[in-house]
């Protein structure tokens, strides 16, 4: 891959397009290996409660993925209500020392864990207005993409299909409408299941790519972060490369003039 | 005084401080953030902020998480 094949967040330029959820991880060390061999640089981080009085000793996320190695990504996952989604973004902020760069996701309901649109546009204004970075989990919507856009979220991230369903890229055609429209980066936030899904996000487009679940569920999350890892850089490569447009029938490869019979 | 930690009632003494709780706590250590009545208090305010009867604080930290 060439080595100037980078992508910008925020004023940041980042090599990997593969960027990875850290839930779900048996415990610190899968943690750590399956982040390691996904080559991400960017790792998404949740806001929650202490245990009072249990934690003494506990292995902790910030020192296992360590800030001069890894742009953390506090996420709002769990919230349902724009000001529950504020109110997460800020204690990441005053968490992480300042820290502005967010991905913002407001839940419709437990069930599809599809988001809710409408209190996603009410969080990200207020979100942009203080000063915030985001990165917002949509619905694979161009017109809602737009618009989140258009208020100032500096990456769009649609869903693939529901968090956690494995499916794969539900709507690809929505998907490269998403990104024929876009100014900003567009990278496919959940959904995944394999690494031809993440290929095919990336032979789309995509800027970059964001799962969680897909390596940590797997029965061998590290090998599936490596095979993540070459997913998302095969893809990329392929959709730089131009693929040939599909036919209904066959074109030969050798040349017809010189046979010899 | 009563405060309400993380959804649990704690007797501290009155004009408990930020600092002083984190200490009692056993958290001084660790990379936390703290909001009270739904305001922020920053690390460095914590010398000085004192809590009030039935304060609501909430005190997070960063954990594994993805998408839920």
């Amino acid at each position: 891959m060439s080595s100037n094949d980078s992508f910008t967040i925020a004023g940041k330029t980042y090599q990997s397009r593969l960027l990875v959820g850290t839930g779900k991880y048996k415990d610190m060390v899968e943690t750590r290996k399956a982040v390691e061999a996904s080559g991400a640089e960017i790792v998404t981080v949740a806001i929650r409660r202490t245990n009072l009085g249990q934690n003494p000793g506990e292995a902790n996320l910030l020192d296992t993925l360590p800030a001069d190695k890894y742009t953390y990504l506090p996420n709002t996952a769990g919230c349902y209500t724009a000001d529950d989604a504020v109110r997460t973004c800020r204690l990441a902020r005053e968490l992480l020392d300042g820290h502005n760069l967010v991905k913002l996701e407001v839940l419709g309901d437990e069930k599809t864990l599809f988001p809710d649109v409408d209190q996603t546009y009410v969080a990200a204004e207020i979100l942009i207005k203080d000063g915030f970075d985001v990165m917002v989990y949509t619905n694979d919507d161009p017109i809602a993409a737009k618009r989140l856009e258009d208020m100032g979220c500096v990456a769009v991230m649609p869903l693939a299909a529901p968090i956690g369903s494995g499916l794969g890229i539900r709507n690809p055609f929505n998907i490269r409408t998403i990104i024929e429209n876009a100014n900003v980066p567009i990278l496919v936030d959940a959904g995944v299941g394999t690494a031809s899904d993440a290929a095919i996000a990336m032979e789309l487009g995509c800027d970059g790519i964001l799962m969680n679940t897909a390596i940590a569920g797997a029965n061998n999350p590290v090998l599936m972060a490596s095979a993540m890892r070459k997913a998302t850089e095969a893809g990329r490569e392929a959709f730089l490369a131009g693929r040939i447009p599909r036919k209904q029938y066959a074109s030969a490869s050798s040349p017809i003039d010189g046979l010899f019979f | 005084m009563n405060i309400i930690v993380n959804g649990e009632n704690h007797t501290v003494p009155d004009n408990c401080s930020a600092r002083f709780l984190v200490e009692i706590l056993g958290m001084q250590n660790d990379k936390i953030a703290m909001e009270v009545n739904r305001d922020i208090v920053p690390r460095s305010q914590y010398d000085d902020f004192t809590f009030s009867e039935n304060d609501q604080i909430e005190i997070v930290r960063a954990i594994g998480g993805g998408q839920r």
